[in-house]
């Protein structure tokens, strides 16, 4: 195995692994600073942070012979016997030059910057800058543009990386930003006419090693630090991104991405990254309720018909008894929810008629899936967990069964109640179809809005959002990544499996680890689920071909 | 000094000596068509490379050497790119060259284009020389209608087309890889090396990026021979090994204060004295020289007490300056205020930096502020340091930037303050009599932009 030599500490690298002497140095554990360089764009060496020593081991003699000059760490690649100097005085002074001629035209306006807790240019600062300023000192300056309709520029915060100036390049192959004018009066811009408005346009804020682009979304919103962040999983598509949910206070405030190779690289589309406004809005359903006078077909012609609010622990036991006493069953199992949810409903379901009609929920699909000149793909189904929801619907004999038979189902007069879970963040369901389920004797909705189906039903309840579940979801490529909750839901809000958690007779608090294991280790296609879930999760063909 | 007559310079002053009937009058052609017939690409190749001919772009590096780094058996496209954006401050014989005998240029970049398997030449040319533009978009008109160019020339199953590209003014396209993304139609920003141009440069493909002066000495080195181009200049010196040597005639602007500026031709190695006393006349109105600059600003200061050191392509890096360069040599007589004469660099390089790299985009304009307060009479002493520590720190050399236009900037820069700080000292001294000896940051004066 290649050797490299850190610092003087030997590490070893694969045969074949391509690593440059910053990720190389990243195994020993030295943390070469870099501006310019990102793993999932082009290298330009242009920021020259990573400026470091290197020289290059001879096997046989065992002899060091150095490079005399200082090279860029992101532009070097290693190989066996690579020496990788990352202490050494000339590269201190280089990194306190390199700090220095960045912050000369700099504002530092770190107070009212967003990006200040977050901000590269502070940490390195901290850490490789010189202690005093030698620079003539400017009056302030702070000039911002809007570039799109997501991202405000603050051109005197930039330090030309050109991180976003490539993203937008090599990702999206959209090209709306360049750099104009030349040297110290060099800015970035986006084209006359041109904002920037791709669908992926957020990332180029995570990109933002500092201040200078800044999400509208999230501006002035919250200092970072107070931002609390949990590794997620995006609900938007059936593609399924590694987030996370940076959150204060049971409220979220921004999602950006999680990097994970089998998904999404480094980046979220725009859709995802402000796709989680509706767990705050103000027309959720916030409370279990029923029908204060029984079934009401139609109600009384007057808008929905009066409702009485119920206590989540007397829906445990009445829901389960209401739905006994209508007779044949027919369930819909959202793909919002996750594979312990829908297993656990498949569960309940088959508790209370063992010959239940069991199906797919409604899933939502808009346009064609999406595939970027980088790779990045959005998916046209806009649900996360269609493939889970499938495979534990195989295993209760439902395989195969979609919305659309359930509809027909019920329709054909073939079911006495319906629990129609949903959650879904926007109107998915029209007064016709809804229609359809006139006439049964009880009808649980479990929705996040009002909807035609809503205001038919003799069971209302409220359904959590993405960040206030746990669970698995199992994505268009069949990787299941579980997640853990953000932020709790709203005040008379059950999460879906707390409630299932609880009409099964469970003991104790909700465990979506341990539904997870037990899915697993009872069922061969999901055997994947049963041991230690990675961060990037797991690919279930795999585990079945295996 | 030996009576020298002049070559690349031969057709100057006579009338119509940019038409191919002056050109071929004069024997040219004649090598390229024996060369055609009779020889293959290797022999070119082998014959530069014994002629010991150095690029004259400035960086001086081996002409046959570099076209050997292309790859072997490469299916093609390879590329030649003439770089004609002369825009180094001083320098104008490619101007000379293009305007007064293009078809020797044109001779050239056939030959090197034979020798490179290049079909396709660009001549990427500096926007300011119109004449230029016109006299060699003349002369590719009149080599394609002699069959010197286009498909199947003369015959020989090779083929060769040249595109005159016009620039849009900005230095930086003069450094091979920013000219190659100029070239693309992208911004021009020198690229990381490696890989080289040879590997992968213009559209991916090998290419080859060559001087206007070299592609003119290829013409010479076909019609005289090795052993007449060997025969000037100095030859290699035989204690360092790392030395080539400096052959051939060489092409050196004169300007600045003397009495008869202009670009002269003599042998490598000719001292800055000899070429200031024998064809510039001498230092005007009778002063004395304070500095040379020996081949273009970005090579740096020679003093008065230097200007014998000799002028090929190890001579000025003897007296801590960066090279030969393009050979430009700027003299600046003994009135001149070498902050002025070093204020003026300044404002040049933070203009022209590409602004890709921190420390050349912020250490140009730095140092441009740092001048301009010290003409402002708000100099202090500790200016004088920062201004050193750029000058060290920045370019090529010592590792912090891509291409060399910083070493450029820096060289100038540390030049004139380690042979000139006392006229920096008591300049600060005299003009900011209550501040010179302030340490701590300034209040900046009014931005005035380089643009």
């Amino acid at each position: 195995m290649p050797v490299v030599i850190v610092d003087g500490q030997e590490i070893e690298i694969g045969a074949d692994e391509r690593l440059n002497c910053i990720e190389a140095a990243r195994r020993a554990g030295k943390e070469i600073p870099h501006y310019c360089w990102h793993p999932g764009l082009s290298v330009v060496a242009s920021c020259r942070m990573c400026l470091i020593e290197t020289g290059q081991r001879d096997a046989a003699t065992g002899k060091v012979t150095m490079v005399p000059k200082l090279v860029p760490g992101c532009q070097t690649p290693v190989k066996d016997g690579t020496v990788i100097v990352t202490e050494s005085q000339l590269v201190k002074d280089s990194r306190a030059r390199v700090e220095e001629a960045l912050l000369i035209d700099h504002p530092i306006d770190c107070p009212i910057c967003d990006k200040a807790g977050e901000c590269l240019l502070q940490d390195y600062h901290f850490e490789h800058g010189q202690p005093s300023r030698r620079a003539d000192l400017h009056p302030f300056t702070s000039r911002k543009r809007d570039v799109g309709p997501t991202v405000t520029l603050f051109v005197d915060r930039c330090i030309m990386c050109t991180r976003c100036v490539r993203f937008t390049r090599e990702v999206t192959g959209t090209a709306e930003l360049m750099v104009t004018s030349r040297g110290a009066k060099e800015e970035i811009d986006v084209f006359p006419g041109h904002p920037l408005d791709n669908k992926l346009s957020g990332n180029v804020v995570d990109l933002c090693p500092v201040g200078a682009l800044g999400d509208k979304d999230f501006l002035y919103q919250q200092r970072v630090w107070f931002l609390k962040r949990e590794a997620n999983v995006c609900g938007g598509c059936s593609q399924g991104c590694s987030i996370f949910t940076e959150h204060n206070q049971d409220a979220v405030y921004r999602l950006k991405p999680r990097e994970n190779p089998h998904v999404n690289k480094w980046w979220i589309c725009d859709e995802g990254r402000y796709g989680w406004h509706h767990l705050h809005d103000q027309s959720r359903i916030l409370e279990a309720s029923r029908k204060a006078h029984g079934p009401n077909h139609r109600g009384n012609g007057a808008g929905t018909p009066a409702t009485e609010p119920v206590e989540w622990a007397d829906v445990v036991v009445r829901l389960r008894d209401d739905l006994k006493a209508a007779g044949r069953l027919a369930v819909a199992v959202s793909p919002m929810m996750t594979v312990e949810e829908a297993w656990m409903l498949c569960a309940v379901a088959r508790s209370i008629d063992p010959e239940a009609f069991l199906s797919l929920g409604y899933v939502p699909v808009q346009g064609a899936d999406e595939t970027f000149p980088g790779g990045f793909t959005i998916r046209a189904e806009k649900c996360p967990n269609r493939k889970g929801v499938e495979e534990v619907l195989a295993v209760y004999g439902a395989g195969g069964k979609t919305w659309d038979d359930l509809v027909a189902h019920v329709a054909a007069g073939r079911a006495d109640a319906a629990w129609v879970t949903a959650g879904y963040p926007g109107p998915w369901i029209d007064t016709a179809t809804a229609e359809s389920f006139v006439g049964l004797k009880q009808l649980v909705v479990q929705d996040f809005f009002d909807s035609p189906l809503m205001r038919l039903a003799t069971w209302r309840l409220p359904a959590a959002g993405f960040a206030e579940r746990a669970g698995t979801w199992v994505n268009a490529a069949h990787r299941a990544q579980s997640f853990r909750q953000a932020i709790r839901p709203p005040a008379g809000v059950w999460p879906e499996g707390r409630l299932f958690w609880n009409m099964l007779g469970r003991r104790g608090l909700y465990d979506p680890v341990a539904v997870r294991q037990q899915i697993g280790g009872s069922t061969a296609a999901l055997a994947a689920l049963a041991g230690d879930m990675p961060a990037v999760g797991v690919d279930l063909r795999l585990h079945q071909l295996a | 000094m030996q009576p020298f007559k002049p070559v690349l310079l031969e057709a100057v002053g006579l009338p119509d000596g940019h038409t191919i009937a002056s050109y071929k009058s004069r024997g040219g052609y004649a090598p390229l068509e024996k060369t055609l017939a009779e020889k293959q690409p290797v022999d070119v190749v082998e014959m530069v490379k014994a002629s010991g001919l150095r690029g004259r772009g400035g960086a001086g590096f081996s002409t046959g050497l570099k076209w050997t780094f292309l790859p072997k058996d490469h299916p093609g496209p390879i590329y030649l790119c003439v770089n004609a954006d002369e825009s180094e401050p001083g320098t104008f014989n490619n101007r000379i060259l293009m305007e007064d005998d293009p078809h020797q240029v044109i001779e050239g970049i056939i030959l090197s284009s034979f020798a490179t398997r290049a079909s396709t030449a660009y001549i990427y040319l500096r926007y300011e020389y119109p004449h230029s533009w016109h006299r060699l978009q003349g002369a590719i008109d009149e080599a394609y209608a002699a069959g010197y160019l286009g498909t199947n020339i003369r015959g020989t199953g090779f083929s060769l087309d040249i595109y005159l590209h016009r620039g849009a003014a900005a230095y930086i396209c003069g450094e091979e890889t920013g000219l190659i993304e100029s070239l693309e139609g992208k911004r021009a920003w020198p690229r990381i090396k490696p890989p080289f141009p040879a590997i992968e440069g213009l559209f991916r493909k090998p290419t080859v990026v060559n001087n206007i002066e070299t592609m003119a000495c290829v013409a010479q080195i076909a019609r005289r021979g090795v052993e007449w181009f060997k025969s000037i200049g100095v030859p290699a010196d035989p204690n360092n090994p790392r030395d080539p040597g400096s052959y051939g005639p060489k092409l050196y602007c004169l300007s600045g204060h003397v009495e008869k500026p202009g670009c002269y031709e003599a042998p490598l190695g000719i001292t800055a004295r000899e070429l200031i006393d024998h064809f510039g006349g001498g230092v005007w109105k009778g002063r004395k020289a304070k500095a040379v600059i020996p081949g273009g600003i970005s090579m740096g200061l020679m003093t008065e007490s230097e200007l014998d050191t000799p002028l090929d392509f190890a001579g000025p890096g003897k007296v801590g300056c960066l090279g030969l360069g393009t050979a430009a040599v700027v003299v600046i007589d003994d009135q001149t205020s070498i902050v002025d004469f070093l204020h003026n660099s300044a404002r040049f390089f933070a203009h022209e930096s590409c602004g890709q790299c921190t420390p050349c985009r912020e250490g140009t304009s730095w140092s441009l502020r740092i001048l301009e307060r010290i003409r402002a009479g708000k100099g202090r002493l500790k200016d004088l340091d920062i201004l050193l520590e750029l000058g060290q720190t920045m370019g090529m050399m010592p590792g912090s930037t891509i291409c060399g236009l910083a070493d450029g900037a820096a060289w100038p820069m540390k030049n004139a303050i380690k042979k000139f700080r006392g006229e920096f000292e008591d300049y600060i001294k005299r003009t900011n009599p209550s501040g010179w000896m302030v340490t701590d940051p300034v209040p900046a004066l009014p931005i005035v932009g380089a643009h």
